[in-house]
């Protein structure tokens, strides 16, 4: 083992995290009659179902839950966390995912009763601090973006996304325009076409140039008045920024189209440069991964939507406002396009992102950017030689590598890499996107990784790179992870003979 | 590092941004707080919204939340995780998706459920995308008993879909549904916003009749007491799952419940787990049937739903198992009993009457003088959180201004009787 691994980088393989036996099923465990549940003396009168429910709504037996003591429950579920990676464990390069660290003091916040505890129909006036504080993060929003306004209300990317399409239909609406197509380029996440779908509009996809950018002459070739706007990602999914981004934006709004941001790699640029700078007019943010909430394996996220000013009568509503009086007060935009959520967003996940921004501040943000890319770059300098590195030139936030001369000279697949990474205690990158680069490794290391860390997952990929190509070495890679709760996992099987729940399966 | 790359400082990374557009002066944001300032910061913001003690519901309950959910689903290991996009280490993650799934069938007696959605509001929108794509028709029938903001979500999507929404009213608290056209879906909530407990097999012989699938809006506590709506015909049933162990949060995140039947499977929006076996035959579960995400598909996918709220889901599956199978039908039962007796309370007063007829079980409607606005703001005055106003999505229906109450198990007979005597004394 290096020197350096010892010094300052731990692995999560070092962890007794990961056994190898089965955990029963909540329904395995349950046995009749135990329980866990107690409930509050309220002193109500007892009054039976049958007096309380009408006979045809009334179900003849209770729903069956699972019956487990509350030592069992937390037994299960205890286990089950230990059977799972997380970035509290160790580093997470999942490209585009932006897997940062994320501080504690936001759980705390997000804990408060004074915010944790309040109804969301509770009115205006009992809800000042709500309103302050999405109003604080909606204007520290929009400094970073460089836009007017934002909603707050979408939950997801994907949400802001789709608001954003629905933000360029309503802008093109109420010019009497019908347009009819969107521009992607073939580097987009796949929520990006999907979304313009369900926004009602056709995909038109353009092919990145032989640097890994939108190319100005393919871009020109497909422009016409029937486009209602075009779709980007900067810096890109391959890291890189669009040098072209001014001459891009000249170009769209030339025919009267918009441009819309899509802010899954805004981490990049923060206090480097804006989105509104750049020329575009709509901007989603992805707050769990450049403002650091947590994923939560998958969700709850944040997509909130800014602005540029002349789309702001358009936007979600209602918005907390700050009226002459110096109270907030909910109000609807002139034209607004409508309710995006039920409430105002995931609220919680809000009040973490503002605890994050206020904590790092204008300058701390600048070095959160600053440590991203500089980690990117020296990532990407230390795989040379080891793996290809397609677009090799200085990359933001994150670069794509690729298994394909490996894979010619020993069999070595992006999928072998990612498996044998487990092994070693990190979590794989993204594999096999973007998808115009054949087996490729997407890997966005973040800012809060340490040089040690970084050093460390270096040292396992050349490893991986190194064993590939030894005797016996592609069988050991084919044959990863072998050290984790569950080996390989078929996922042919799942799809071909579905079982989605315990109730479903045969016999 | 610098000088590994052969560069001499930090500015030279950025060598791909235009000099134009680089940020001479830097962001326009405070300097960073100490954690300590942090924290300060947030409990003067939380000091000023105001601790009621909490009667309004709308599909947002004060429920109480144990220790052992707090603590399990605070559990780093779930906070801190990614999507399950490598299965042999989301195990956790995967196993409790799968128990979700499991129980959420279990509660709206359907065959699939997948690993949640955004909210109620979500929910309802891909039910609706599902049935209009699935029958090939633009008309939805929609409830006026459905949440007014999913109703609210629903039109703010049509505008992509173009689907045609046509409202069904209520009548003295339960769905009239029209007698003519061609819907791809009929929506209804039940109970619906008023509390009220709609007839799903009325709403199944419509749908029936007019070629339609039939896609219901459920609560998970009630179901602790009610028949499910799979028995009863829906073929796509929808929620908002935040009672299941979730904070009010000022509204999220929560979690939106998706279940179908079985041959709608791959038209399911989101994520589904599934049970599968590793190399060596050991159980396991896997992400499935991910042909229909939009990650594959992309814009020829039917939904573009990526992150979802799995953290809540597992925190439902956490928060049944607490329950159990005698917990959930307490816990309804709970719920019922302290509406039973608010709304027995609320209407002795003086001018009080009830918005319906129509049997509720965990919330209700009552017309009150003066209006419910009014009421809300002078009984915040009184320490509660009175109710819900009833206006958006209810103009010129007997139901505006109405005030819509919800009684939790966490609600004692004691404060009740306060509410009700504060109640009496704003509209005298």
């Amino acid at each position: 083992m290096a020197a350096n691994e010892r010094a300052g980088a731990g692995r999560a393989a070092s962890a007794p995290l990961l056994g190898r036996h089965e955990e029963p099923t909540l329904f395995e465990l349950s046995v009749p009659g135990r329980r866990s549940a107690s409930f509050r003396t309220t002193d109500m009168p007892a009054w039976s179902a049958e007096e309380l429910v009408p006979g045809e709504h009334l179900r003849s037996e209770p729903v069956e839950v699972a019956e487990v003591s509350e030592r069992d429950l937390v037994a299960h579920f205890t286990r089950l966390s230990h059977r799972q990676y997380s970035v509290d464990l160790g580093a997470y390069p999942l490209g585009s995912c932006t897997m940062k660290y994320n501080p504690k003091v936001c759980d705390q916040v997000a804990a408060l009763p004074g915010l944790a505890g309040i109804h969301p129909a509770a009115p205006a006036s009992a809800t000042q601090g709500w309103l302050e504080l999405l109003a604080g993060l909606e204007a520290a929003l929009c400094e970073i973006t460089g836009m007017a306004a934002a909603t707050l209300q979408p939950a997801a990317g994907a949400a802001g996304e789709l608001t954003g399409l629905l933000l360029m239909r309503a802008w093109h609406d109420a010019r009497g325009e019908a347009r009819s197509r969107v521009i992607i380029p073939d580097s987009a996440h796949g929520t990006n076409p999907a979304s313009v779908t369900l926004g009602g509009y056709e995909v038109t996809t353009v092919a990145s140039d032989d640097r890994g950018c939108v190319d100005l002459a393919t871009l020109a070739s497909v422009l016409d008045t029937d486009v209602a706007g075009i779709m980007l990602t900067n810096p890109n999914t391959l890291g890189l920024f669009e040098e072209d981004i001014v001459e891009i934006a000249a170009a769209v709004h030339q025919v009267g189209g918009l441009l819309y941001y899509d802010g899954a790699n805004l981490n990049a640029i923060l206090g480097v440069t804006r989105p509104g700078d750049m020329g575009f007019d709509i901007v989603h943010m992805n707050l769990h991964k450049t403002f650091a909430t947590p994923h939560g394996g998958g969700g709850p996220g944040a997509g909130p939507v800014a602005v540029s000013p002349r789309l702001v009568p358009f936007l979600p509503g209602p918005r907390p406002v700050l009226g002459p009086d110096g109270r907030y007060d909910w109000a609807m935009p002139e034209r607004s396009i409508g309710r995006i959520h039920t409430w105002h967003g995931n609220a919680l996940v809000l009040a973490r992102a503002y605890a994050y921004i206020l904590a790092n501040g204008g300058d701390g943000l600048r070095r959160v950017a600053d440590a991203a890319v500089l980690n990117s770059n020296w990532l990407r300098h230390r795989l040379r030689g080891l793996y290809d590195i397609p677009f090799d030139r200085p990359s933001m936030h994150e670069f794509v590598a690729s298994t394909s001369t490996l894979k010619k000279d020993t069999g070595l697949r992006a999928l072998d890499v990612a498996k044998r990474l487990l092994e070693e205690g990190f979590h794989s990158p993204t594999v096999y996107f973007p998808l115009i680069v054949a087996e490729a490794l997407m890997i966005e290391p973040t800012e809060t990784e340490s040089p040690q860390t970084l050093e460390a997952l270096a040292q396992a990929l050349e490893r991986i790179a190194a064993e590939a190509a030894g005797p016996g070495g592609l069988e050991a890679a084919t044959a990863a992870p072998r050290t984790t709760p569950v080996g390989r996992v078929d996922e042919a099987r799942a799809a071909r003979h579905l079982i989605p729940t315990w109730d479903g399966r045969p016999g | 590092m610098l000088g590994f790359m052969g560069l001499s400082s930090l500015e030279e990374l950025y060598s791909a941004v235009p000099e134009a557009l680089r940020l001479g002066a830097g962001l326009d944001l405070a300097p960073g707080l100490s954690e300590p300032d942090v924290l300060a910061r947030f409990e003067e913001l939380g000091a000023r919204n105001r601790d009621l003690i909490c009667f309004a519901g709308a599909g947002a309950y004060d429920h109480d939340i144990p220790a052992a959910t707090r603590a399990l689903a605070g559990r780093s290991e779930f906070v801190t995780a990614y999507t399950p996009y490598q299965p042999e280490v989301a195990q956790g993650v995967l196993q409790a998706l799968f128990e979700f799934q499991t129980l959420l069938c279990r509660l709206s007696g359907t065959a699939v459920s997948n690993a949640s959605l955004y909210d109620g509001a979500s929910a309802c929108v891909e039910a609706v995308n599902l049935a209009s794509a699935t029958r090939g028709r633009a008309e939805v029938w929609v409830s006026q008993g459905v949440h007014p903001h999913w109703r609210a979500a629903l039109a703010t999507f049509a505008a992509g879909t173009g689907h045609e929404l046509v409202v069904a009213p209520l009548v003295d608290g339960v769905t009239r549904w029209p007698d003519q056209g061609t819907p791809g879906a009929l929506l209804v909530q039940s109970p619906n916003f008023l509390g009220c407990l709609e007839d799903l097999g009325a709403a199944r012989a419509r749908a029936d009749a007019a070629g339609a699938l039939l896609a219901v809006a459920f609560d998970p506590v009630s179901a602790g007491l009610l028949r499910t709506p799979g028995e009863q015909g829906a073929d796509v049933v929808v929620g908002e799952g935040q009672a299941l162990g979730v904070a009010l949060g000022f509204g999220g995140p929560y979690l939106g419940l998706f279940s179908c039947r079985a041959d709608l499977v791959r038209r399911l929006p989101g994520r589904l787990v599934g049970e599968t076996v590793d190399g060596e035959g050991r159980r396991a579960y896997v992400t499935t049937l991910r042909a229909r995400e939009q990650d594959i598909r992309r814009e020829k996918a039917s939904s573009n739903v990526c992150t979802n709220q799995t953290l809540m889901a597992v925190t439902a599956a956490i928060q049944l198992g607490w329950l159990g199978t005698a917990g959930l039908r307490e816990l309804a039962l709970r719920c019922a009993r302290g509406t039973r007796y608010c709304r027995e309370a609320l209407l002795a007063i003086d001018g009080v009457a009830p918005a319906s007829g129509a049997p509720t079980l965990r919330e209700f409607a009552v017309h009150v003088p003066g209006g419910a606005a009014a009421a809300i703001e002078r009984l915040a005055d009184d320490g509660f959180l009175a109710g819900v106003a009833l206006a958006d999505g209810f103009e010129s229906t007997p139901y505006e201004g109405a005030l819509l109450v919800a009684v939790t198990e966490r609600r004692t007979r004691a404060e009740v009787d306060a509410f009700a005597a504060a109640l009496e004394k704003a509209v005298r």
